[in-house]
């Protein structure tokens, strides 16, 4: 019969030594609701293997933002907290300060942590608090499909630019990771991606890294991911990956802005 | 008896969360309570290792307290009218996500920037939600000194047994006067591991999440009638209020906070000139004690209502009474405090020369 040969099939390729990928044990076995190809689903998946290889799943506490990684608690299998939209760095302050000793980390999109919540991070920022920031910039509020963000490049099209972003009454966009740099509080600033392999897994190092220097206890890491939205942007998720590549990564550069200097 | 001194309901407040063994203070200077901040950032951390944290706003302020309290941690702040309406959407996610805390609105003349002398506008505010979405906090309404002590260990107790936030609503004369004040003993700050708290997840157990999202509306009103239930319970179960002179009466004054210290003053002054008048203080305006109200209703002529605002608790006493007894309103407004003369004045206006 037809199923017994899929049965047969399926044994015959399933096995350890053909294991070319596993779901981390740190990731919730259940569907996302993220969009086809949106970065969202890769960064939870690096940032729950790093959690998975550090071994501190009971040692970390996170904080969803309002946006649309406000479900991010249904997918990392680490204690979390909601944040309201932009609060999630007083959140986190109020965590950290209560059990200094674990690890804390809020994951913001750019309206969450650069516009509404700007104020709260800038602070905790300065404060020098010490938890991880992820930030994720994909240019435009995607949850409520296609505002303009702060950091929505000039001449971008969303919902409410729809004749290109004009800095001229609009603003420009806003390099939240340059503008904290200098503060002698923040210890780390990277900006990475995740639309190809290799930006994937220099993300994930950086990830991994700032968690690191949480534990020495050296301040404020901040880790922007340059992402898509294919969604939002109406595009296939190839071409918001070249999207990313072409035109959002000549304007926000990659690479680390700022790094700890750490006694080996 | 304990240690008895000479203090500012602020810093009585202040003193009384250092002794309580509470775990964390965030907040952000504002007159008149700023002495909070200040005593406790001088005094907290070297006495107990109580975090004391002067935030960039109060909407930072309020945003701490939900991040420590959902790690099972007393955590509370202070502020005053405009700080505390900052505080209003922390508090409507903290009374979702069913966190416990406390905090104190030293409340001063509104609307706007106001004033900053003593005033009680801020009862709606206070006791109907305050924040978007159907919830309640608890409201304790200290009127001397010593109760801006006692309600600190009250209010937190109060909080951790409903998982609610609790406020402590005074006036900024509660807050800046000094009176004797007995001291509780210091207890020691203790960690308690709650199942429902963050504090990494347990090695074999589910992780903990803190939310007040709920996408599907069965799942949401689901948490609105739990919320619902709890705040039926606290007007089962934690009324409180203090009265006088009830026995005789064939008149009410009723008033909250400081204004019920001046209302007594003028029931003493009225019961000179043979008025036969009592007095009735709700301490919990939330949940308010409807049932006395309602009784003292069958058998007076008329409650007169004294507060420091355009008449914002009157509503409650009118809805208790359910128009069992005339019910009339005298008020002071803009941070100025109604004395005991002017009361009794127009308590005779309303009620001796109109009958």
């Amino acid at each position: 019969m037809a199923v017994d040969n899929v049965d047969v099939l399926v044994e015959d390729v399933v096995k350890p030594e053909n294991l070319v990928y596993r779901r981390p044990s740190t990731l919730l076995d259940v569907e996302l609701h993220y969009c086809p190809g949106c970065g969202h689903s890769t960064v939870h998946k690096i940032f729950m293997e790093v959690v998975e290889e550090m071994g501190i799943q009971n040692d970390i506490i996170g904080v969803a933002p309002v946006g649309c990684a406000v479900f991010a608690y249904n997918y990392m299998d680490v204690d979390m907290q909601q944040a309201a939209h932009g609060r999630a760095c007083a959140v986190a302050t109020g965590i950290k300060r209560m059990l200094p000793d674990k690890f804390v980390f809020t994951y913001q999109g750019d309206g969450d942590l650069a516009a509404i919540g700007g104020n709260e991070t800038l602070h905790a920022a300065n404060r020098g608090e010490n938890f991880l920031v992820i930030f994720i910039n994909n240019a435009v509020y995607g949850m409520t499909s296609g505002q303009m963000a702060p950091t929505t490049i000039e001449g971008m099209v969303t919902t409410t630019s729809p004749y290109g972003r004009d800095p001229k009454t609009m603003g420009w966009p806003l390099k939240f990771g340059e503008l904290i740099a200098p503060l002698p509080g923040v210890a780390y600033v990277t900006r990475q991606a995740v639309n190809t392999v290799q930006n994937v897994r220099r993300t994930k190092k950086a990830l991994q890294r700032a968690l690191e220097y949480q534990k020495m206890g050296l301040g404020f890491c901040l880790v922007e991911i340059v992402s898509n939205c294919p969604s939002n942007w109406k595009m296939t998720p190839i071409e918001s990956n070249n999207y990313v590549q072409n035109v959002l990564i000549p304007y926000y550069p990659l690479g680390d802005i700022k790094v700890p200097e750490v006694k080996k | 008896m304990g240690e008895v001194k000479l203090m500012k309901g602020n810093e009585a407040l202040a003193e009384a969360a250092i002794r309580a063994g509470v775990d964390a203070y965030f907040g952000y200077p504002i007159t008149p309570q700023s002495e909070v901040i200040e005593y406790l950032s001088r005094e907290a951390t070297k006495r107990t290792g109580m975090v004391v944290l002067q935030a960039e706003s109060e909407v930072a302020a309020i945003n701490m307290i939900y991040g420590a309290a959902g790690c099972g941690k007393k955590a509370m702040t202070t502020s005053s009218s405009p700080g505390i309406s900052l505080m209003q959407e922390g508090l409507s996610y903290i009374a979702s996500a069913e966190l416990p805390c406390l905090l104190a609105n030293i409340n001063r003349g509104g609307p706007g920037l106001g004033t900053i002398q003593p005033a009680q506008g801020d009862y709606f505010q206070a006791v109907k939600g305050g924040g978007h979405g159907d919830y309640r906090l608890l409201v304790l309404a200290p009127y001397n000194v010593q109760e801006m002590a006692d309600f600190v260990k009250l209010g937190f107790e109060l909080a951790f047994k409903y998982r609610n936030p609790v406020m402590i609503l005074a006036d900024g004369a509660l807050g800046q006067m000094m009176e004797k004040v007995e001291l509780p003993p210091q207890e020691q700050r203790v960690h308690i591991e709650y199942p429902w708290a963050t504090t990494g997840k347990p090695k074999n157990g589910e992780r903990r999440v803190i939310t007040s999202l709920h996408i599907q509306p069965e799942k949401m009103e689901e948490i609105n009638l739990r919320l619902q239930r709890k705040y039926k319970q606290m007007q089962e179960e934690e009324v409180r209020y203090q009265t006088k002179n009830l026995d005789d009466a064939e008149y009410i004054f009723t008033a909250f906070g400081l204004v019920s210290r001046i209302a007594m003053k003028a029931m003493d002054l009225g019961r000179q000139r043979g008025y036969k008048i009592g007095w009735i203080r709700p301490i919990t305006l939330f949940p308010f004690p409807t049932k006395i109200f309602a009784e003292v209703a069958q058998r007076v002529k008329g409650i007169l209502d004294i507060e420091m605002n355009s008449g914002q608790m009157v509503e409650d006493v009118k809805l208790a009474v359910s128009g069992a007894t005339r019910v009339e309103f005298y008020g002071r407004m803009g941070g100025v405090v109604p004395t005991p003369e002017e009361i009794l004045e127009n308590f005779e206006k309303m009620f001796i020369k109109g009958e």
